[in-house]
């Protein structure tokens, strides 16, 4: 039954393609010169039919539900519902939509089956209107794209201008999609701003968002300084450079350069698994393995090691990082042209020489956006980091220590039962917004660099 | 007169700068070079001629190694530079490039400044005690390379900045301040306009005194203008060598005829 507003849209648009071609066709045998080739007239009638009624069922079918539901519930007698809440409210359309379905648990009430077959008629009496609304405008559609058709039409421009909105369209999409993010995230960033001032926040040494919720409970007044956290997560991302940046680079330079192909050919997939693992396996990774070998090993040095240590995290982090640095640099440094490393072998310069003097340096602009794109990577990473750093925020730099991050402080305030009117769930909001700001500041920086360097060689 | 007589060939022995026996080169299954002996004189300018894809390049190229950086080729035969078998065992390519450098036929100065483009090779070879000592050979070789006036004031300035034969003179002029013996030029004009290739034609007329240059090139013209010898060849054979005035005027090989007057190329 749904499906068939979408058969006879299809049904519609192959009727109107032969329709216009035929026609273009008959137009071309008489011998008059056709603008556009028939299958651009074809095409043109198809698109015109496609797009607006394809809208217009989707639309359709997003609104019947809500609407239907609205008339139903309209419709109960007088004082059915009495005074009951929004959600008793809602229990009640749940139960009329499941007695429709023909679910009946123990025996309803009168109003509530004559409610139910009121629903089910309304849907039977929509899919009806919506076979005919569909129907209509296909022919309409088809009618002023058959009438369009004659030898000067310009029905490939018709054709490039329809598709092209819709390529339109779709980017437009994705960019309203990121303001939108944008916009719901400065919101509730505001009305976290109410209750915390800007500066508290920005430059407050203290992150203790427990607050009481009840009105009884007992609990410290709560703090809310973002700086030990955004700390935390910078040691972190520290510590996964440290390791990641030189691995990756050197394996980027010794495969680019100095692997034999074979050897090329095995490492450079492994690589690319590597950047496959889903990050909640690094996660175990660090809990189970790292921690507790940084651990005994510390305590066996007679350190003061924590269970979960930012050197844990971070490692494992770094691990999780260096197929994309590796990437990076090994694209990077496949850009600079043969011609360079010919030049300084020439010159009788040795491979680790042209190396170092001549490659790396041209490629250096490149891999230093491979970095950035890196770090906003590891600031915006958060399974690994909720599995294995901390959770208490302490203003340390300290790599054997238990730090917090920005994305674990907002996953745990959001977790578990929260309303959405108190500083501490708000406060999950102001952290996401820094972290957007902050990678969006990274991003921005890191793609100049590399656009900059695609310029060098043209 | 028979002492004259032997000193006259003593001149001759010494003179051969690069001598080349029996040289194969395949690429994979390709085989480009075959069996080509050739002996190239010091002090003089030989020029390649040849259809493209005749193996001009890579016979160009076996005579510094490069061919070592290109995993599928394999080079066969006895190539010596100054009675030094070339690809011996003990010979290190490097140290070989220092010693014949060479020339590309697109300008490939490196993304640095024009200074160490120049003090590239000077360094990585350790040929200056000082930056003093440096700063003459950087200006010596530039003055050489007939580009010194244009880039006097700019020496700070990168070299990729400079315009394609302003480049190529940069090149070149890179390639003579690590002082090699030999200096291989692979169509150092093609991608020149004419008052370039006309500057680098008497650039090359000038380094015969002190170097034994290879140029490979495409236009007949220029081999005639600036060569001493001319070395033809056609599908990886070496054709016909001799004297340039005696291939243009009096060709001993018909396809040697039938290239310089145009009718296979
Ligand atoms: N890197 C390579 N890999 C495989 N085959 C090659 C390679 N370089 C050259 N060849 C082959 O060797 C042969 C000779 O090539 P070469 O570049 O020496 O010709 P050429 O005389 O320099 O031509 P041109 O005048 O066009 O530069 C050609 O058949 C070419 O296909
Ligand atoms: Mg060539």
């Amino acid at each position: 039954m749904s499906a068939l507003p979408f058969l006879l849209l299809i049904g519609a648009v192959c009727a109107g393609y032969i329709l216009n071609r035929v026609a273009a066709k008959s137009i071309r045998d008489r011998g008059d010169r056709l603008h556009s080739m028939t299958s651009y007239h074809g095409l043109f009638s198809a698109l015109l039919i496609l797009v607006p009624v394809l809208t217009f069922i989707l639309f359709w079918l997003m609104l019947q539900g809500p609407v239907i539901d609205r008339l139903v519930m309209a419709g109960l007698p007088d004082g059915a519902l009495g005074e009951r809440g929004a959600g008793a409210t809602q229990l009640v359309l749940a139960e009329i939509k499941s007695l429709s379905r023909g679910q009946v648990f123990g025996s309803p009430e009168e109003w509530k089956v004559a409610a139910a077959s009121h629903l089910s008629q309304l849907h039977q009496r929509a899919d009806w209107l919506l076979i005919v609304a569909v129907a209509a405008l296909s022919l309409l559609l088809m009618g002023l794209a058959r009438a369009r058709v004659s030898a000067d039409f310009r029905a490939r421009q018709g054709v490039e201008g329809i598709v092209s909105g819709l390529m339109v369209f779709c980017s437009v999409v994705a960019i309203f999609t990121t303001i939108g993010i944008i916009v719901s995230l400065s919101y509730e960033t505001l009305r976290f701003l109410k209750h915390v001032p800007l500066s508290e926040f920005l430059f407050g040494m203290n992150w203790e968002p427990q607050i009481p919720l009840r009105e009884d409970q007992i609990a410290a007044a709560g703090a809310f300084g973002w700086l030990p956290v955004f700390l935390g997560t910078m040691v972190i991302t520290v510590v996964a450079l440290v390791v990641a940046v030189p691995v990756g680079l050197f394996s980027a330079i010794y495969l680019n350069e100095f692997a034999p192909r074979r050897l090329r050919a095995v490492v450079k997939p492994v690589l690319e698994i590597l950047a496959g693992v889903p990050t909640v396996v690094y996660g175990f990774f660090a809990i189970l393995v790292v921690a507790p070998a940084i651990r005994s090993l510390g305590q066996s040095f007679g350190l003061d090691v924590a269970p979960n240590t930012a050197l844990a995290a971070g490692g494992v982090m770094g691990i999780m990082l260096i197929p994309f640095i590796s990437s990076f640099a090994d694209d990077a440094l496949s850009a600079v042209p043969r011609t360079l490393r010919d030049g300084a072998l020439g010159l009788g310069a040795t491979r680790g020489e042209m190396m170092t003097t001549v490659l790396f340096p041209a490629a250096l602009p490149g891999i230093v956006g491979g970095v950035l794109l890196a770090v906003s990577r590891a600031i915006g990473e958060t399974m690994i980091v909720v599995m294995a750093a901390g959770l208490i925020a302490k203003l340390t730099i300290n790599p054997l220590d238990s730090v917090t991050t920005v994305t674990v402080q907002i996953v745990t305030l959001l977790i578990g039962d929260t309303s959405f009117d108190n500083p501490k769930t708000l406060a999950a909001f102001a952290l996401g917004m820094m972290l957007f700001l902050v990678t969006l500041m990274i991003n921005i920086i890191a793609l100049r660099i590399v656009r900059k360097y695609r310029e060098a060689y043209d | 007169m028979n002492d004259m007589r032997k000193i006259e060939r003593d001149v001759k022995m010494t003179d051969t700068k690069i001598t080349a026996r029996g040289v194969n080169v395949h690429y994979g299954d390709t085989h480009a070079i075959k069996d080509v002996d050739v002996d190239i004189a010091d002090k003089t300018v030989t020029a390649f001629i040849g259809p493209s894809g005749c193996g001009k390049s890579t016979f160009l190229r076996c005579l510094n190694r490069m061919n070592d950086t290109i995993d599928i080729c394999r080079v066969q035969g006895d190539i010596r530079l100054d009675g030094q078998d070339i690809y011996d065992k003990r010979v290190d390519p490097v140290q070989l490039r220092a010693k014949v450098g060479m020339v590309f036929q697109k300008p490939n100065p490196f993304p640095k400044s024009i200074y160490d483009n120049i003090a590239y090779g000077p360094r990585i070879h350790g040929l200056a005690r000082s930056k003093a000592d440096l700063d003459v050979i950087v200006e010596k070789s530039l003055r050489r390379g007939a580009i010194w006036d244009e880039v006097k004031d700019r020496l700070d300035q990168p070299g990729t900045g400079l315009s394609g034969g302003q480049q190529q003179r940069l090149c070149i002029a890179r390639a003579i301040a690590t002082e090699p013996e030999v200096l291989l030029m692979d169509e150092p004009c093609s991608a020149l306009d004419p008052i370039a290739t006309a500057q680098v034609e008497e650039l090359i007329d000038e380094l015969r005194r002190d170097y034994s240059v290879v140029v490979v090139t495409h236009s007949m013209q220029q081999a005639a203008r600036v060569s001493q010898n001319t070395a033809f060849f056609h599908l990886g054979h070496l054709v016909e060598f001799n004297v340039t005035d005696q291939i243009f005027t009096n060709p001993q090989d018909s396809r040697t005829e039938s290239y310089i007057t145009g009718r296979i190329g």
